[in-house]
């Protein structure tokens, strides 16, 4: 086809399906940072709903590794490949895939430096680069430290998650496995939960004389009494959770002698400890001006915009959601709102109206699951966010066998169906 | 019940829509409105299913909305599918079982 023909082709096509504003200025361009559940749902959101935008990803790791399921490779049920998924999806839907790490943002000149060297210019950016470890939070909990008692809190290479789970297959029987909890708000509020019951799970069968150790800085959890429930019908005698009220905060690490120190000064020597420690937005998000002395970043809440930065919108882990948990599910749907109101305004449209959604399952056994839904609502000035009254809620409690199987059959189905949308 | 009868009246304006619009753009190429994005969480790519979660697309409509109804009125066996549908409008059920229905 020679040039000057698929030129006339596409300007044909742009007249069918390409406003004003944009067929006048060329095509916009959208621009995404972070790979994850919010950058690749919005990726591929944007592709697929509005294929006049010109989307770029820019994302450091070749592969994504999940931090769902995670807990099903600790307990021996799952494979590292199983939770692994690459770019290739997205790039078939047309999508840029930048292999590079953002290095900062400057929302007035609307440009991205990355650390290749390359600099991005945008008209409206996403970002969703998740969370970063507050190193030094806990005393002697550094970067070093989580190299003996990790964290596997971001997932990255799957460095991590191997770690610890190599640690949990060479401890012996009788040993205790100690667990470091954080306060709220923090990434995936039932995760330290089910990490607690597939360790159990994997312990059971394989080291039944063991322990568990789990040293809380809350009083009370998500979905807490269909854990403990769980935990007494699966696990009985098996898990020992401290909370708050009795001494359960940690606040030093001391990882070469194997020692969670709490607030009153107990030291408990364990054979695995798994720090989860203080979190904040990424660096990203910090390094460019946009968190607030929380260590988050306030947003619209129709937009996602950040309050610092107009045309930035920030999802995911990252921002300030009001009630909404940070989870993968509120990730993806939150960056589908983010993209549609990007392409709305970039169009002099008004922003769409949509609720936001979430279900949170967690496995306590390998056939026992159990949910949290919300279906959340912004208001019309963009400031709160409010759960539906009346909906949603946890799995009930009592002895249900059946919805329990369903429900961790379910979950699989969950994670096959939403890694396919973010990735497929 | 009051909801489900206008659940399907609109389902019925929704499809003399669909019928004037079919010859203009293949059903296929129509993307799922933000309130169905959520369903795609579970019920597989495009609403197609995924494992044990039935899929949406291409079910009969009035099917869909008496299942919903039922849901919401916690009148059907639910894992969590009663607590879900308690927190969207009609309209967004509505909105949602049109893009669904009309899928291939
Ligand atoms: C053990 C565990 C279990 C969980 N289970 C569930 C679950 O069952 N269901 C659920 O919904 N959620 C679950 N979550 C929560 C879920 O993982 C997070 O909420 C979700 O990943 C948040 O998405 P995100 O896009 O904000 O961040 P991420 O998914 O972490 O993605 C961020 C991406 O940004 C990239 N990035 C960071 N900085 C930069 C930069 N400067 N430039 C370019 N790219 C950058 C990173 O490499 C990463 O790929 C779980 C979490 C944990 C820890």
């Amino acid at each position: 086809m020679t040039a000057l023909r698929r030129r006339a082709l596409l300007s044909a096509a742009a007249a069918l399906s390409v406003p004003a504003l944009a067929r006048a200025q060329g095509a916009a361009r959208l621009l995404v940072i972070g790979g994850g559940f919010g950058g690749a749902s919005a990726a591929g959101f944007a592709r697929r709903n509005h294929p006049w935008l010109d989307v770029a990803l820019v994302e450091p790791q070749p592969r994504f590794v999940t931090c769902p399921y995670a807990n099903l490779v600790l307990a021996g049920e799952r494979r590292m490949e199983e939770i692994t998924h690459g770019y290739d999806g997205l790039r078939a839907r047309g999508v840029r895939v930048i292999q590079d790490r953002a290095e900062e943002i400057d929302p007035v000149a609307r440009r991205v430096r990355l650390r290749g060297g390359e600099t991005l210019s945008y008209d409206r950016l996403i970002l969703s680069p998740g969370i970063a470890i507050r190193f030094g939070a806990l005393e002697g909990y550094d970067e070093a430290a989580s190299r003996v008692m990790p964290h596997a809190w971001i997932a990255g290479d799957g460095a991590q998650t191997r770690l610890l789970r190599r640690q949990l297959e060479a401890m012996p029987d009788g040993g205790v496995v100690g667990l470091a909890i954080p306060a709220n708000p923090f990434r995936c509020p039932p995760g330290p939960y089910e990490r607690i019951s597939l360790i159990a799970h994997y312990l059971k069968r394989h080291k039944p004389r063991s322990k568990i150790l789990a040293l809380d800085a809350k009083d009370a959890f998500s979905k807490q009494a269909l854990f403990q429930d769980g935990w007494n019908a699966l696990y009985p005698g098996m898990i020992e959770w401290v909370p708050l009220a009795d001494d359960g905060r940690v606040v030093r690490v001391d990882a070469r002698e194997g020692v969670l120190e709490t607030e009153f000064g107990t030291r408990h020597r364990v054979d695995v400890g798994n720090v989860i420690p203080p979190q904040s937005a990424a660096r990203i998000a910090v390094a460019s001006g946009l968190t607030d002395a929380t260590g988050w970043v306030p947003v619209d809440t129709r937009t996602f915009e950040a309050r610092a930065a107009p045309g930035v919108h920030v999802v995911g882990d990252a921002n300030i959601p009001g009630p909404m948990p940070k989870s993968g599910f509120v990730a993806s749907s939150t960056a589908k709102q983010a993209v549609a109101s990007a392409a709305a305004l970039l169009r002099g449209e008004a922003v769409p109206e949509a609720p936001y959604f979430n279900t949170c399952y967690s496995h306590v056994g390998a056939d026992y699951g159990i949910s949290v839904v919300n279906v959340f609502r912004p208001n019309a000035e963009g400031t709160a966010i409010a759960e539906v009254p009346n909906s949603g809620g946890v799995s009930p409690r009592g002895d249900l066998p059946e919805q329990r199987r369903l429900e961790a059959r379910y979950a699989d189905d969950w994670y096959a169906s939403i890694t396919a949308d973010l990735f497929g | 019940m009051g909801w489900q009868r206008a659940i399907r009246g609109g389902g019925l304006a929704g499809a003399a829509v669909l019928a004037a619009l079919a010859g203009a753009a293949p059903a296929r190429s129509q993307p799922a409105p933000l309130v169905a994005q959520g369903c795609l969480g579970c019920h597989g790519p495009g609403g197609a299913g995924s494992g044990s979660v039935p899929g949406l697309a291409g079910r009969d409509r009035a099917e869909l909305a008496a299942a919903m109804a039922a849901f919401r009125a916690n009148e059907r066996p639910a894992t969590i599918m009663n607590r879900i549908a308690r927190g969207y409008t009609e309209a967004e059920t509505a909105a949602a079982l049109d893009h669904f229905a009309r899928r291939p």
